[in-house]
């Protein structure tokens, strides 16, 4: 029978752990993991990421539910262990209530262990204050707190962070991305002055200010207020600090409540041995709650060591044991190069060498004790930093490179060395990858063993550069030097099978040669097929049509079938028709009119649709032009649901009824449509106006929605509602109906002109980078203005009611069929 | 009983066919798609793809090839057969083009077995 393995936690320590155990041994254990968050295991290192926006949680989750059926792993989310049994060898656990709401099914649950592991991290530490019991006080340890936060943000108010060390600065970064306007108080006279000296942490302040981040140092914080939640921080020196959120940051402490009331011996963290078993020896600790060698942990590499020992103690390797080694610090905060390692404190028997360009912002600091490496602190350009680092691990004797030891590895062997040549003198265990302790040798023997060629491939078969991912530029310089020219990281994705160029390159082309049709362009740009396919061909008519506005012949042969005849095509070959109702309102003659075309042409299936209007299903292709005819003499038009185009502005009751709105969101709705309608762009767009932040309208997973507020309106775009799920990002606030209407045209001309056929604008804004886009269409007014200059230019053309131009005859072969032998052979 | 001679209806001009598209024909039990290529070809099928039976004839046309617009199986003009990964055969009707004048055979016309929506 499987032995049964119960874990304690489900962080990134345990699931490396698993990782490799079920590596060796997949067989083994039984495995249940108690997880106190509601969720599967994820990446907390890139928490700072996801809290910038740069990065989606879905991107930083480690083992999706996926893993744990795969491997039969019991996972409780939302578990919170409250006791271990150790006489009987069981755990005990509370379910938390639901998100919901609603009771969990069942209170607690117990479980029987043959083996456990104890992994439950750690606790942010709350400066006990006046106040800090606050509604608004967060820390930052986990997804929930930065989710509070990311919600507070919304209100783009005042934020403090308490504490400038690693995690507080990018919290900070973090709420400035997010529009917040941004404070940190700092009790030490210079910010992470335990990875930082004093010259470098004084070059990160300045770093930090430059990007509207106020710096306060030397300042303790004396009280919180507010009446009902955070409103304000008062410091030491009677300082009031205007605040709407308050984020303590100034430091974690092992979480080793459950193991001290089961009676584990415990110091500062649950203590345990080289093995990494507590004084219970079924019961093994790792990760951020041990303490080891009299340490306790808070950066990944050694707690990934410690998920080593526990894999292998748990497979019967009884010599697997754990060593506290150095640990090198990286801040992620975008924009910001900082590394340090070691130990840099002044002393008498240490010597420092030093190098600073104030000019280029360069700051390295190499401190040496016997000619040997014992810290290293460099800001600016950090490339040598692994190279320091190993020289430090190793303990290097350095005294024949002293003269050149400062500017880093290329000045090593006389000459600088480009980059590739670089690591490619690194010897085989050199770590490349701190987070993962991945050395260089690993990663080339699986390069050339397993037959990798990308990234990606590296980063699932080594684990190298798939946390941080600030090792990625070493891991592509191993690529490169050992695949060469095979190894092409920006190989670009041919459009189709009918050319080696990519979307980006054909737009690119046709502006700069001046091509005007799909035969001319196939015929300069050499495509190996007579006319392309049905992938090329529809992106090279939008192309087209979108760079040579009233000049380009719309090549309907070159549209997928809906829109070539303006209706949706169904699984039977019948049609759906929908008309525009604008911004979802309609009337009583628009009712009957639709009612009176479902009866006359007998239409099997009505139905209301997501985007606030009717669908009619199953209409004959032959009845499309008589049913569209009938529907404009309502005055009802396309409504383009078949289209690579705007297709509805979803809109609430605004002002106009609800007691909540702020401003008249249905008839901005309606506004918008108007300027909208008929565009054709890479993809379908979504639009929606809520008229309140409570936001009915769902606007927020809109390719672009508007939030009403009080001073204004919101511009959210960049959401996703379908295959993906994604919350919208903010474009900016304006206050005009007029500009909403000027930046949202701005940021469609700007999506028409460089999305790639197909790619909604969220990707799209994820390829180009959103602060391009921001600050294109809200920093750059003449930026603005040329864009929707250019849209209303090219919606001269495009505002045309398709299907009355089909009532009128447009197109009509593709109504008629070309012979009908039924009334033939009925003739007969 | 093998027919000697095939006897062929006149359908329709070639201009009658848009350049890199198709038009169908209605018989008593299905519709043929005709279909006219960037060359000039024309040629014919059921009009009913071998994968979920969607209308070939709403495809778009490329070499001598359709997409099916439902699900985007490619079928050869030629043979009537699945291309790619997929597998699949879908009728092709005999015809001929003389003068700019297409027929197709009567038989073809008088046996399609398939439902028509167009």
């Amino acid at each position: 029978m499987k032995q049964k393995l119960v874990i304690v936690g489900n962080g990134m320590a345990p699931g490396r752990a698993l990782d490799l155990l079920f590596e060796t041994a997949p067989e083994a254990y039984e495995v249940t993991i108690f997880n106190a968050e509601p969720r599967v295991n994820y990446d907390r290192i890139m928490l700072s990421p996801v809290l910038s926006g740069e990065k989606s949680f879905e991107e930083i989750v480690i083992h999706g539910d996926g893993w744990y059926i795969k491997h039969g792993v019991t996972l409780y989310k939302g578990a919170k262990v409250t006791g271990i049994d150790r006489a009987v060898k069981s755990v005990t656990a509370e379910f938390s209530p639901l998100a919901t709401g609603l009771a969990p099914r069942e209170p607690a649950i117990t479980v029987a262990y043959d083996r456990l592991i104890i992994a439950t991290g750690s606790n942010a530490i709350i400066i006990p204050v006046p106040g800090y019991k606050l509604p608004g006080v967060l820390t930052y340890r986990d997804l929930d707190d930065v989710q509070a936060m990311l919600l507070a943000a919304r209100s783009r108010g005042k934020a403090v962070v308490i504490g400038g060390g690693l995690l507080g600065l990018e919290a900070a970064a973090g709420l400035k991305e997010q529009g917040m306007d941004v404070t940190v108080v700092h009790l030490m006279p210079t910010l992470m002055e335990r990875q930082l000296d004093p010259a470098a942490g004084h070059l990160l302040r300045r770093a930090i200010e430059a990007r509207g981040i106020r710096v306060i140092t030397r300042a303790g914080t004396k009280a919180i207020h507010g009446a009902k939640k955070v409103e304000a921080v008062e410091l030491d020196n009677g300082t009031m600090l205007p605040a709407d959120i308050l984020v303590m940051a100034v430091g974690i402490r092992p979480s080793i409540e459950v193991a001290k009331n089961s009676g584990l011996t415990v110091n500062r963290g649950i203590i345990v041995d080289a093995t990494m078993h507590t004084s219970d020896p079924d019961i093994f600790a790792l990760g951020e709650c041990v303490e080891a060698e009299g340490q306790v942990f808070g950066l990944v590499a050694p707690l990934y060591d410690m998920a080593r020992v526990v894999a292998a103690q748990l497979t019967g390797d009884a010599a697997a044991s754990f060593k506290a080694t150095a640990t090198a610090t990286r801040l992620k905060v975008t924009g910001i190069q900082l590394y340090s390692a070691g130990d840099f404190a002044e002393a008498k028997d240490r010597e420092e060498i030093v190098l600073r360009d104030a000019a280029r912002g360069l700051y390295r600091r190499v401190v040496l004790k016997d000619n040997r490496i014992i810290g290293v602190v460099m800001y600016g350009d950090t490339t040598d930093g692994p190279w320091f680092f190993d020289h430090l691990k190793r303990q290097t004797d350095v005294a024949d490179k002293r003269e050149t030891l400062i500017f880093g590895q290329s000045y090593q062997v006389g000459s600088p060395l480009d980059p590739a040549a670089a690591v490619a003198v690194l010897p085989d265990d050199a770590e490349i990858c701190g987070c993962n302790g991945v050395c260089k040798g690993r990663i080339t023997g699986a390069i050339s063993g397993l037959g990798l060629k990308t990234l990606d491939d590296v980063r699932s078969h080594t684990k190298a550069s798939a946390s941080c991912g600030s090792c990625t530029g070493l891991v592509e310089q191993l690529l490169q030097a050992q695949l060469g020219d095979a190894y092409n990281p920006a190989s670009v994705q041919p459009m189709c099978a009918c050319t080696a160029l990519g979307h980006d390159e054909v737009r690119r082309l046709i502006v700069a040669r001046n091509l005007k049709t799909i035969p001319q362009l196939m015929q300069e740009l050499e495509w190996t097929t007579s006319c392309g396919c049905a992938k090329c061909r529809p992106a090279l008519n939008y192309y087209l049509l979108s760079t040579w506005p009233g000049e380009y012949v719309d090549d309907s042969q070159s549209r997928y079938i809906n829109e070539r005849v303006h209706a949706n095509i169904q699984k039977d070959g019948t049609y759906s028709v929908i008309p525009r109702m604008w911004g979802g309102q309609t009337s009583a003659s628009e009712l009957r009119a639709i009612a009176d075309v479902i009866d006359k042409f007998k239409i099997p299936t009505v139905k209301v649709t997501g985007g606030q209007r009717i669908d009619m299903l199953g209409v004959r292709k032959e009845d499309l032009p008589a049913v569209w005819s009938d529907l404009n003499t309502a005055g009802l038009v396309s409504g383009h649901a078949y289209a690579k185009g705007l297709r509805t502005v979803k809109t609430c009751v605004g002002t106009d009824w609800c007691r909540f709105g702020t401003q008249d969101s249905t008839g901005l709705g309606v506004k918008i449509e108007k300027v909208m309608w008929g565009s054709w762009t890479p993809a379908k767009v979504k639009m929606a106006v809520s008229g309140c932040p409570r936001n009915c309208a769902e606007a927020t997973c809109k390719d672009v929605g508007i939030i009403c507020v009080d001073s204004g309106y919101d511009i959210h775009f960049a959401g996703a509602a379908g295959l993906d799920i994604k919350r919208t990002e903010v474009l900016g606030h304006v206050e005009t109906e007029a500009e909403v209407i000027e930046a949202i045209a701005a940021l469609t001309q700007l999506y028409r002109e460089q999305g790639r056929y197909l790619e909604r604008i969220y990707k799209w804004a994820k390829r180009v980078g959103l602060e391009t886009i921001r600050q294109q269409i809200m920093n750059e007014p003449d930026r603005r203005r040329v864009l929707y200059d250019r849209f209303v230019f090219s919606q001269t053309f495009a505002q045309q009611d398709p299907w009355a131009e089909r009532v009128a005859g447009k197109d009509a072969h593709e109504f008629m069929p070309l012979a009908d032998f039924r009334l033939y052979e009925d003739a007969q | 009983m093998m027919p000697v001679t095939k006897t062929w209806i006149r359908i329709c001009q070639l201009e009658d066919i848009p350049v890199r598209g198709a038009r169908v024909i209605r018989t008593e039990s299905g519709c043929i798609a005709l279909f006219r290529t960037a060359e000039q070809e024309v040629f014919a099928l059921d009009d009913k793809c071998p994968h979920k039976s969607g209308p070939l004839s709403q495809g778009i046309v490329h070499g001598h090839s359709v997409t099916c617009p439902l699900h985007s199986w490619l079928i050869s003009l030629e043979t009537g057969k699945a291309l790619g990964a997929d597998r699949g055969q879908v009728r092709t009707i005999p015809l001929k083009v003389e003068n700019g004048t297409i027929s197709v055979s009567s038989e073809a016309v008088q046996s399609a077995n398939i439902g028509c929506v167009a």
